[in-house]
């Protein structure tokens, strides 16, 4: 493992933590957001209901 | 008391908004496809590529798709060109948008297959099939048995025929959830059997990185020089600028970060045209990219690669085992090292399984939207419609199992190109034909973050430079070399690289005749409203 190996590894394992971390902060800090946020899998497709 | 217990509920269900969103990003993509394009283009050196891709394509695309959807959904439409005529203002646009349901379908066509593998593999695990003691060959030979790659047809006959047993499941399986509308199902699967396999990862990591030096005869096969591995931006023979001169690292680096994201397909324009007008597509957007960043870069980068290395030594460096060899073949060998190995290994490989089904029924959404608007048919025959072209498909892609000659073209043309052109197309359509200005006001409407105004320069002219001039860089180097691959046959064998190619022309064929026909339902419903309003 090179010092270049060890600097790219902290910086993207480092980075990506944090953004997650902070996303997760924004969620439960935001009130109301549970309301409004959305994935592809919680999303019901109204195509369902019509048959 | 009551104050307490309001309290507990918001927090357990913004705790479960988390875990569906960041959830709903995990898939085969982290843990498999990922570790082998980074061991394929240098470890290090990969990650350059890749970031700037998440930071400077993948993100705002996905904002990009996102607003689209929502914004075509609020005009009533649910198909990738359905929402690209309501966008752009122009009938001819939705012809533009014809990737958009053909990229998931024809992944999907072997993705099925390798969601077959992971339940393959969980079985094997339960059934004693898996315990192959230490010899890190026998797995290779077990995958290789597995997926039929010494020969076509090798999946229909002997120990090949389990794949297509467990293909049969897992067709059935996704069929069976998508014909009957399950979504209470699916967003169960992401709340709960998501978060489960990101422990499991992180179980299973905590086990390699204390893996040592297993070996004591191979004291150079050690977990720090696997991590070098991984990290290390240099390899032998090879600098870290001639590394970063090939285009095509940067081409596979944006398609990583496509296939991972799900940006690019046309699915996540489906999904969200089905959003409210006031919900949040911002911060969705932004938690799901997040969650599918760490699985990909801090679970997938420290476990596999480091761990392949360790029971493989140096040649996964120089001679990469592939996308799938590296999953199917490395971590095995790390389960087998594990205390409660088997039992790991299958609750591995059944929530990658579990991952895969989640993410495999979402491919099916963006074409079941387009029949129903196209053709005016019901969910459940254009469901039927579709799991008839699909079983065609991955039948061709089990059948030519040699080498994954077909699996492997079908991901490189649809899964690398094809999405890269449907994303170069999508950002200009939001950037240049909507216009910046209105592209920002329709993805910040409910946003529950700040979206900076740098986003929009991104968007309007750094994406698309970025994406114009990385793929032309790679037409120029790689593309003839590509298209020679094509008419490579061996003695006796089919072109299965021609033929692949071939069933990604006629998918694409059939597809523009469907939007022909929406277009026309859509003209038609037009000028009866224009006929109807004074």
């Amino acid at each position: 493992m090179t010092p270049a190996g060890w600097i790219i590894m902290t910086l993207c394992v480092a980075g990506m933590t944090g953004l997650l971390a902070w996303c997760i902060y924004k969620v439960v800090a935001t009130p109301g957001s549970t309301k409004h946020l959305h994935s592809q899998a919680d999303i019901e497709t109204p195509d369902v209901d019509d048959e | 008391m009551a104050k307490i217990a309001e309290k507990k509920e918001a927090w357990a269900s913004r705790i479960g908004v988390i875990l569906a969103v960041t959830g709903s990003a995990v898939g085969l993509g982290n843990f498999l496809r990922f570790p082998g394009l980074a061991a394929e283009y240098g470890g290090g050196a990969f990650m350059i590529p890749y970031v700037v891709a998440f930071l400077l394509i993948g993100l705002p695309i996905a904002w990009v798709e996102w607003s689209l959807g929502r914004l075509g959904g609020t005009r009533g439409y649910n198909s990738a060109p359905g929402v690209f005529r309501a966008v752009c203002g122009d009938r001819r646009a939705s012809y533009l948008a014809i990737l958009g349901p053909l990229i998931p379908v024809m992944i999907y066509m072997y993705y099925v297959f390798v969601e077959a593998w992971c339940l393959g593999y969980a079985w094997n695990y339960l059934s004693g099939g898996l315990l192959l003691g230490n010899n890190p060959a026998e797995y290779e030979t077990f995958f290789h048995g597995f997926v039929g790659s010494q020969r076509n047809g090798a999946s229909f006959t002997g120990h090949g025929a389990q794949a297509l047993i467990f293909l049969a499941i897992c067709f059935a399986l996704n069929f069976f959830l998508i014909y009957r509308g399950l979504t209470k199902g699916i967003e169960w699967f992401c709340r709960w059997a998501m978060p489960a396999l990101i422990i499991c990862a992180l179980i299973v990591l905590v086990r390699v990185l204390t893996l040592g030096t297993p070996n004591p005869d191979l004291p150079e096969q050690n977990i720090i020089n696997g991590l070098g591995a991984m990290w290390n931006p240099t390899k032998p023979g090879q600098t870290l600028g001639q590394a970063l001169s090939n285009p095509e690292i940067w081409l596979a680096a944006a398609g990583q970060i496509f296939f991972s994201l799900s940006v690019g397909f046309g699915i996540i324009i489906t999904y969200s045209s089905y959003m409210k007008k006031d919900d949040d597509v911002a911060l969705s957007a932004l938690t799901s990219a997040a969650g599918n960043g760490f699985c990909e870069v801090v679970l997938g980068g420290l476990i596999t690669i480091p761990a392949a290395f360790v029971f493989l030594g140096i040649s996964i460096v120089e001679n990469p085992p592939g996308t799938f060899g590296m999953g199917f073949v490395s971590l095995p060998n790390v389960f087998n090292q594990m205390p409660a190995g088997p039992f790991f290994g299958f609750l591995f490989f059944f929530l990658l399984f579990l991952a895969a089904v989640t993410s495999s029924l979402s491919m099916l959404q963006p074409a079941i939207a387009l029949f129903e608007e196209g053709l005016g048919i019901g969910r459940k025959a254009s469901v039927a419609m579709l799991g008839f072209i699909t079983l065609i498909g991955a039948l061709f892609v089990v059948f030519f199992s040699k080498d994954l000659t077909a699996l492997d073209t079908i991901d490189f043309w649809v899964g690398n190109v094809c999405i890269y052109v449907m994303a170069t197309i999508q950002v200009i359509v939001f950037g240049w034909v909507l216009g910046i200005g209105r592209g920002l006001d329709a993805l910040g409407r409910g946003a529950e973050i700040r979206i900076p105004r740098l986003v929009g320069f991104i968007i309007k002219y750094v994406s698309p430079v970025y994406l114009i001039a990385i793929f032309i860089l790679w037409l120029l180097h790689k593309l003839p070399d590509r298209v020679m691959a094509l008419g490579n046959v061996e003695d006796g064998e089919p072109p299965v690289a021609a033929l692949s190619v071939g069933l990604i022309v006629i998918v694409l064929v059939f597809f523009t005749l469907i939007i022909n026909r929406a277009v026309s339902r859509w003209d038609r419903r037009d000028a009866a409203e224009t006929e109807v309003s004074p």
